[in-house]
């Protein structure tokens, strides 16, 4: 039976594991990259999940493992009721046309020696059975809801923008109107005042075409512009999820806290003495034993050495994995 | 939002021909970078000269270069027998020139069997990986540890001596070089952004490597293939000296130069002149090589 | 030489093209800056606006195809535009240094980190009594917040992101520079490890009175650093005061808009952009570079570049909008 939350989710991952294994030579046992390490969460329809992290967080790894363009070793993603990491390879197919990606760089996401107009188009052909000029319709359509022009379609990636190149990349993802879409980073490789016009074109679309997006970003400035719910991730697994503006206003896990810390705020007035995280990121090959984030934490204790957290509720659906949250 | 009137047909052509100038301006750059390597260009004019005597053979020469005729056994070169003739009284001028048809087939059929044998190794393996990628790149390895004249004269001995079995035996020691370049691109090109796009939209993997891994491919190929054809010439040169090549009358070059060994102190011309004729397309091979490779590479420092 | 503004260092109508097959990148197009001692000074822009040339240019790095076609640095009292090769080396890593945005990439990869140190401060403090050399190293190791017995033997690849800045930092403060030159010093690197390297840097320029020049696209950051800033604009220099002017009354429609689309915590209102790309260098729009994207453009602003006007005590912008009030060419 599902509750009236369950049904409102759009996808809901259970205890998602992806281990990358290090090659350690002939003899040695081999060691394992824990990139992501056991995570759930629940993205409701229609709305913005942000994922926040930095290095070694697994939050680029997350992403794809949903979509399954790498391949988890455990745990379940379900899109609406169906269970997506037990498809086979055809029925895998089928779902792509609603989970899409749009990544990070801009300059090697288009194949270059291809044409706008077949970059795009590629989705199509692949998917459905359309006259060449039903597909040139829909590209031009596709091209114009992002904010460029018909003649765009003769040209290759190499003779457009940055920004431009994101407007392309966005149109693939969009051309077989999917429902689910996985931003990695999208504006993270553009200048500010770029940044500004995709990041509001984004949203402009996900009103339009009723999208649900997974926004991942390092950038808590951008998140709390676009996302309606967040989870903080800290080497493969989540340290705090809920709804953006709980967190924003009351962080409970002491990264979270640090992480707001460290963000310089542009405006030179809002200076503020900072507790700040202590040392290097570990590497998530090796992480701290007992609480992941213990190794920086200014206020950690004995406890958080030896035992693992559990995740614990505090208020509606915010979740900390701390022994000693913030509150 | 403002409906934007669709572009007219005439449009449409006009900006194929305008999408088409950016390739446009890149020939004319390649050709200009040609022009200013002098060793391309030499290199470029003695291959044409080259694939014009094979296309022109008849209009040449009008002996028989297969004829034979007793009477006219060893003559010195002349203006009847611009190259003389050899002990069978074949014209040795039309049988160097019908031999630059045979070469011409034997880069032709040895360069579709090698490429076609390497990239098929070498894509799956760098492609696929794991289990594959061992198994085909020690097959590599074994075929890349005999020395490759050796390997080519055990091959062709243990086929039977023909030129067919010779071009096939070249090609089994030459598709080593491809199957490297379509790994290194296989691997390439599988870890690009664009391809994770295009398999979140749904493509399979054939579709990848033939739509994209194998177009990418096709360059590095290409040069690699002018830089081997000059060996090709001299590795099947060698196995018809050996007399494991084409076999008599073929007018291969390595064959006639094999004829007149017996003969080389007092009818030099047998040997020589098909000689001079490996070395210099051998050498316009080389330098079309080479100065491809040059203009490629500064090209890619922009 | 235009009138000298600042006591540590003086730019003035800096232009630097760079030849390529393409055409000439008229990168800088008379760039004006100057700083005194001690300061903080941020150069902001976005992508190609010519910050880094314009710090190169400082150190005398711009070569091949690169060129200074026109302008004057002065340094202190030196005019480094005239110098030769063989003056500026005295200069560069010893009276100005320079950190940059990689910094695993900008150390030798084959030389351990105390070795590569102790070379830079051999050179700096021209000692090389070995023993004293390194004393000095563990200093600056321990100073830039390293366990220096940990670090001082290894390989650059060995240090994470974090570390190796640390390493920059402390080659490049060995010689107590006057001028400190960090370009992007800190994009490469993690949040929580960037508001580390920041206060460190903030600590130890404090403590030695180094001026400091950061480059940076991170309007966050050049508000928590530097004390003045000046906002670049495909090569020119289109706006100068303290920072804090600079967030509270921008004037430069350029500085306006830019200000609008930095998205931060807790801003309700919608993210604005500018309209328009940034220009091609090659074929640059005449007279002021933004007027195709200003909406305030008008003739004068397609035909001239405007001047630097100085607006009020120490906040100076070029846009010919301020210039029909009747105030003067900054002078």
């Amino acid at each position: 039976m599902q509750t009236e939350a369950e049904r409102n989710n759009l996808v809901h991952i259970e205890h998602l594991k992806k281990y990358f294994a290090v090659k350690q030579g002939l003899f040695s046992s081999p060691k394992y990259v824990k990139a992501v390490d056991g995570v759930s969460l629940d993205i409701p329809k229609n709305s913005t999940f942000g994922i926040v992290g930095e290095s070694g967080s697994g939050k680029t790894t997350i992403g794809r493992t949903i979509l399954r363009l790498i391949e988890p070793i455990s745990g379940v993603v379900r899109y609406l009721s169906i269970d997506i990491t037990s498809l086979n390879k055809k029925e895998l197919r089928i779902f792509r046309r609603k989970m899409q990606i749009v990544s990070q760089d801009p300059y090697n996401s288009l194949h270059p020696r291809k044409l706008v107009k077949n970059i795009i188009g590629e989705g199509l052909q692949i998917h459905f059975k359309l006259s060449s000029e039903e597909i040139y319709k829909r590209v031009r359509d596709i091209l114009e809801e992002v904010g460029l022009r018909e003649e765009h379609m003769f040209r290759y990636p190499h003779e457009f923008s940055g920004g431009q190149r994101q407007r392309i990349a966005v149109a693939r993802a969009l051309v077989l109107k999917p429902e689910f879409l996985v931003l990695d980073e999208p504006t993270s490789a553009l200048d500010v005042s770029v940044q500004a016009v995709i990041l509001k074109m984004l949203k402009d679309l996900k009103r339009e075409f009723s999208l649900t997006y997974l926004f991942i970003t390092h950038d808590l400035a951008v998140i709390d512009y676009m996302a309606d719910y967040m989870a903080v991730m800290y080497l493969g697994q989540i340290m705090e999820i809920g709804s953006k503006n709980d967190i924003f206003s009351s962080p409970m896990h002491p990264y979270t806290l640090l992480l707001l810390n460290s963000i310089p705020y542009p405006d030179p007035r809002k200076k503020k003495k900072k507790v700040l995280p202590i040392g290097e990121i570990p590497s998530p090959i090796d992480p701290p034993q007992g609480c992941r984030f213990h190794t920086r934490c200014p206020y950690m204790k004995d406890k958080c050495v030896k035992e693992e957290p559990e995740i614990r509720e505090i208020g509606t659906g915010h979740l900390v994995k701390c022994h000693f949250p913030l509150v | 939002m403002e409906k934007v009137k669709s572009i007219t047909q005439n449009e449409k052509i006009k900006l194929f021909f305008q999408q088409r100038k950016p390739i446009l301006e890149d020939w004319k750059h390649t050709f200009y970078l040609w022009k200013s390597t002098p060793l391309a260009m030499i290199g470029t004019v003695l291959i044409i000269i080259f694939l014009g005597i094979a296309i022109l053979a008849p209009l040449l020469t009008s002996y028989n270069p297969t004829a034979q005729n007793m009477n006219e056994r060893l003559l010195a070169p002349s203006s009847q027998h611009i190259f003389g003739t050899d002990q069978y009284g074949r014209d040795v001028f039309s049988r160097v020139v019908y031999g630059t048809r045979v070469e011409v087939w034997i880069i032709f059929v040895v360069s579709i069997i090698s490429i076609i044998i390497g990239l098929i190794v070498g894509i799956i393996a760098g492609y696929f990986g794991g289990v594959a990628d061992e198994v085909l790149m020690r097959i590599t390895d074994m075929f890349l540890a005999f020395p490759r004249l050796v390997l080519a004269m055990v091959l062709t001995a243990a086929l039977g001596p023909n030129l067919t079995n010779t071009m096939i035996a070249i090609a089994l020691v030459d598709w080593t070089i491809y199957a490297r370049l379509g790994r290194a691109e296989a691997m390439k090109v599988k870890s690009q952004p664009y391809i994770e796009a295009i398999r979140a939209m749904g493509a399979n993997d054939l579709r990848i490597i033939v739509f994209h891994v194998l177009p990418m491919s096709i360059s590095p190929v290409i040069v690699q293939l002018t830089l081997r054809m000059g060996t090709i010439i001299l590795t099947a040169a060698g196995l018809g000296f050996l007399g494991l090549g084409a076999q008599p009358p073929t007018p291969e070059w390595g064959a006639i130069v094999s004829d007149g060994r017996s003969y080389l102190v007092d009818q030099w011309w047998i040997t020589t002149f098909p000689g001079i004729a490996i070395a210099i397309v051998v050498l316009g091979f080389n330098l079309l090589g080479d100065g491809i490779r040059d203009i490629l590479d500064p090209r890619l420092r922009r | 030489m235009q009138k000298v503004r600042g006591n540590l260092l003086n730019i003035s109508k800096l232009k630097v093209v760079f030849y390529t097959y393409r055409g000439i990148i008229k990168a800088l197009n008379g760039v004006e800056l100057w700083m005194n001692k001690g300061e903080r000074l941020g150069i902001v822009g976005e992508t190609g606006c010519g910050k880094s040339v314009t710090a190169l240019s400082i150190m005398g790095l711009i070569e091949q195809p690169g060129e200074i076609i026109e302008g004057d640095i002065l340094f202190e009292d030196k005019l480094l535009t005239s110098m030769k090769e063989t003056s500026l080396i005295n200069i560069r890593g010893k009276e100005i240094s320079m950190i940059f945005q990689e910094p695993v990439a900008a150390l030798n990869p084959v030389m351990r980190v105390g070795f590569q140190i102790a070379e830079s401060i051999a050179r700096s403090k021209k000692n090389n009594n070995v023993k004293e050399v390194y004393v000095e190293v563990r200093r600056m190791l321990e100073i830039a917040g390293l366990d220096w017995k940990r670090t001082i033997d290894l390989y650059p690849h060995e240090l994470s992101g974090g570390m190796a800045q640390r390493v920059m930092i402390a080659m490049a403060l060995s010689s107590n520079p006057k001028l400190l030159i960090a370009d992007e010093p800190t994009s490469a690197l993690d949040v929580t490890i960037q508001a580390q390297i920041l206060e460190l840097l903030d600590e130890l320029v404090k403590k030695f009175g180094n001026a400091v020049i950061l480059i940076t696209h991170d309007m966050g950051v050049a508000a928590e650093f530097c004390d003045k800033m000046a906002v670049m604009y495909a090569g020119n220099m289109v706006e100068y005061a303290r920072t804090t002017n600079i967030f509270e009354n921008p004037y430069h429609p350029y500085t306006r808009g830019l200000l609008k689309a930095v998205p931060k915590i807790g801003r309700t209102d919608e993210l604005q952009s500018i309209r328009g790309i940034v220009p091609d260098l090659v074929n640059p729009p005449s007279g002021c570079r933004f007027h195709p994207r200003c909406k305030h453009a008008t003739d004068i602003c397609r035909k001239k570049i405007p001047p630097l006007i100085k607006i009020k005590s120490g906040h100076y912008v070029a846009c010919y909008l301020y210039w029909k009030e009747g105030i003067k060419s900054a002078n």
